[in-house]
């Protein structure tokens, strides 16, 4: 692939040399011709159209419906590596768990000075209401999706934490339908380890949090979409499909002695557990945004008096806000008892002056985000920026500093892509899912690996032209 | 099952049902301007008002012109009942009961979607017409294999067949009535080649043209094509038959639920009419009369069972 690569290529290392998870892989690519490769990708294509794996995207309305680009060379982690993000994982959501617990009991995170108390009260994200309420189980933060970024053999980072409603597990399963129809003989001699146990996972994990009016009965789980228009809709009835419940929308449901109950064919019939995958401002017309014709009204209501489990519980937003994210290390440490296992990527607050100080004067370097922003949206990244985009971005940064926070442009590492003219090395992350229930925390071996098509690009989010990867994680000996 | 998945199978059944019924219609009128010397706005006409749109096409177009009306009910996309909003709307409503379909259903929609906009993507050229309109019954009737093939015989499956029946049931009634001076005993005797013509348009626009020469070895009388189309429950189209399946959904539907519904009673009183009458006693009540009266009761039917099966709050 030319000259020394100047980023770590997890199929071919600092030196070219093809590390040891994509031995058997790389000696398969070997033997298939380019023009077969390409012929499988289009294939691939075709495949994910006609299934209807699309996403809409906002504020494009003739062509709303758009596919994720797909490419066919998988990320592979080797055994040794999963484990350790694995145990890396379990920590840090063990932690959010218990820091979400704390911070609506009795604050001893702030009590202890370890977080700002300001950096709570004054957060969007912080639900006074959630204070003193017990989620079922214990339970705050059901399903999380920890975005993670490779730099080096034995360096990661995370990214995000992802507390509130990670999409992209239906890119996860579906990525390894494709490459299973597409390339049977590779898993027959390459040990895989499976991922399509998710959705049984999933429901089985909702099920565990069944609220205290379920009564010992397996509970009625349901999934809540905003609906058809929603660009994730695809994702949602995935997951209701395969999990055998219903996919219910705000106006299914209403209150009815005590419980929630969706309207079916035959009457009202009461719901245990919601999997929503609406924000917590729209779930509830009573009690947050009255404006919201997605929610319940008096949802909320149900939910403290044991009526409903709702996963993720309302509120867990506080845990995966940008600016607490910086407080990360100190959050595992202080509920774990433990060093972090992952890393944090050093993270600049600009509402502290010298922060700001330090990131207006070293921008073109930096990547900055803002606080409250999610997809790739309203996002710096300095390298990449013109004179134009940095001016503008300075402006903003030094009129609203509380509203940003800065980080180092991490050198991610990249995974090759079929493009028309051969291989080329593309930046990637990686998103696995973690399930969260009283009987504990599971990892699916696997994850949604995105990646970047654009040569040099960074950007690795779908509505910023991202593409996916299947990624394979390799059985022990 | 939710209420909202009923009314979402029900009505992606019934827009299914009504691209493929328009599709038939514009070939029927095309096929007729094909046969005919001098073009004939009264046909074109007929072809809008059972299309049902009429008075919505005079508001966009001043003027009955076949390649307007073409492009009206083909791929108009403010005319709701097009062929091309009808698939979009077919697709919504798969899309939004999406977990209630097998993969191949869905399958089958989707392509049937993204084939049908493709091809009507631009104004249809009169040579590729018969091609574009082909290609609508195949992928409509892909969607119906799926369906038979692939799905559970359960309520889900007995939505989607009373909601394609409905809207059957209204189609055929519509092209009759439009229709239905030209079917009267007394038009009989005039015999021009002009009834012939729209004779034909009529079995032709119900797809039901060979199926009446089989039986009727090539003799074409009016009232045999009125009784053929309304009482021949062996007719996939006929007015019979929809009630005749209607009534064995819902049987099934009161079995499947343990309770029986006011819109079951109202299906097994209208296939008792048809059961009771015949084509001559409609002569004599007035065909206009009768279908009318049919078309009424037909939706008052599909308003009770959205009642019943609880598709709105």
């Amino acid at each position: 692939m030319g000259e020394a690569p100047q980023f770590f290529d997890e199929m071919d290392g600092f030196d070219g040399i093809v590390r040891e998870p994509y031995s058997a892989y790389s000696d398969w690519l070997q033997e298939m011709s380019r023009p077969a490769l390409l012929k499988k990708s289009a294939e691939a294509q075709a495949f994910f159209r006609r299934t209807g794996i699309t996403f809409n995207v906002y504020g494009e309305a003739e062509a709303d419906e758009r596919l994720i680009p797909f490419d066919l060379i998988p990320r592979i982690i080797g055994a040794g590596e999963w484990a350790n993000l694995v145990r890396g994982i379990e920590q840090r959501v063990k932690a959010i768990n218990a820091f979400l617990h704390d911070i609506y009991h009795r604050q001893e995170i702030i009590r202890a000075g370890r977080v700002p108390e300001r950096l709570i009260r004054e957060n969007d994200a912080f639900l006074p209401r959630m204070i003193g309420m017990d989620p079922p189980g214990g339970i705050y933060t059901h399903i999380v999706g920890v975005d993670l970024v490779r730099t080096g053999p034995n360096e990661f980072f995370v990214l995000e934490d992802n507390a509130r409603t990670p999409s992209g597990v239906s890119y996860m399963l579906e990525n390894r339908e494709t490459m299973l129809k597409m390339f049977p003989e590779l898993f027959s001699h390459i040990r895989v380890q499976p991922v399509q146990q998710y959705p049984t996972m999933l429901r089985r994990s909702l099920e565990r949090c069944g609220p205290p009016a379920a009564d010992g009965n397996r509970p009625t789980v349901a999934v809540l979409t905003p609906g058809i228009h929603n660009s994730a809709y695809f994702e949602h009835a995935f997951l209701a499909d395969q999990m055998g419940v219903e996919l219910v929308e705000g106006h299914d449901l209403r209150v009815t002695d005590g419980r929630i109950a969706m309207r079916t064919t035959r009457g009202y019939e009461p719901v245990d557990v919601i999997y929503r995958r609406i924000d917590d401002d729209f779930l509830d017309p009573l009690n947050f945004r009255s404006d919201s014709l997605l929610g319940v009204a008096g949802i909320f209501d149900i939910y403290r008096s044991g009526g409903i489990t709702i996963a993720n519980a309302p509120g867990t937003g506080i845990a995966d806000d940008k600016a607490i994210y910086s407080y990360m290390p100190e959050i595992v440490e202080f509920y774990t008892g433990q060093k972090p296992i992952l890393q944090n990527v050093p993270t600049w607050r600009c509402a502290e002056k010298d922060a700001l100080a330090y990131v207006l004067d070293n921008l073109e370097e930096l990547v900055v985000k803002e606080v409250h922003g999610s997809g790739g949206y309203g996002m710096l990244v300095g390298p990449a920026a013109s004179k134009a985009e940095l001016r503008a971005f300075r402006a903003k940064l030094t009129a609203k500093p509380e509203n940003y926070i800065a980080q180092p442009t991490l050198a991610l590492s990249t995974v090759p892509v079929l493009t028309k003219s051969g291989l080329a090395p593309r930046h990637v992350d990686l998103r696995p899912f973690v399930l969260v229930s009283p009987e504990g925390v599971e990892v699916t071996p696997g994850g949604l690996t995105r990646v970047a098509m654009k040569k040099g690009s960074l950007v690795v989010n779908s509505s910023q032209g991202g593409g996916t990867k299947d990624t394979w994680v390799l059985k022990g000996d | 099952m939710l209420g909202r998945t009923a009314a979402g199978l029900f009505w992606l059944a019934r827009y299914l049902e009504r691209a493929e019924n328009t599709s038939r219609l514009a070939e029927a009128g095309f096929r007729l301007a094909l046969t005919r010397a001098e073009s004939d706005t009264e046909e074109w006409r007929s072809v809008i008002t059972t299309a049902g749109c009429q008075q919505s096409y005079l508001e966009k177009h001043e003027t009955i012109r076949s390649d307007k009306i073409l492009d009206f009910i083909l791929r108009d996309k403010e005319n709701p009942n097009s062929v091309l909003c009808a698939f979009h709307t077919a697709r919504e409503n798969a899309r939004m009961t999406r977990t209630a379909l097998t993969r191949e259903v869905w399958e089958a929609i989707n392509d049937a979607w993204m084939s049908v906009r493709d091809a009507l993507r631009r104004p249809i050229p009169e040579r590729d017409l018969p091609e574009i309109l082909s290609l609508v019954r195949r992928q409509g009737a892909q969607v119906r294999g799926a369906i038979t093939g692939t799905m559970l015989r359960n309520d889900i499956y007995n939505f989607i067949q009373i909601g394609t029946l409905v809207e059957r049931a209204d189609n055929t009634s519509r092209i009759l009535d439009t229709k239905y001076y030209v079917l009267l005993p007394s038009s009989a005797s005039i015999g021009s080649s002009l009834d012939n013509v729209q004779w034909e348009m009529i079995l032709r626009s119900a797809s039901a043209e060979r199926s009446f020469y089989w039986l009727h070895g090539g003799t074409v009388s009016p009232p045999a094509i009125a009784d053929f189309l309304i009482f021949d429950a062996r007719l996939p189209r006929s007015l019979a038959f929809c009630y005749d399946m209607i009534t064995e959904y819902l049987g099934r539907l009161a079995e499947e639920y343990g309770e029986s519904t006011p819109a079951h009673e109202l299906a097994i009183r209208q296939e008792n009419r048809l059961t009771a009458l015949n084509i001559a006693r409609v002569f004599e009540e007035g065909l206009h009369e009768f279908l009318t009266s049919f078309m009424a009761q037909n939706a008052a039917f599909s308003a009770q069972i959205e009642t019943d099966y609880r598709f709105n709050e």
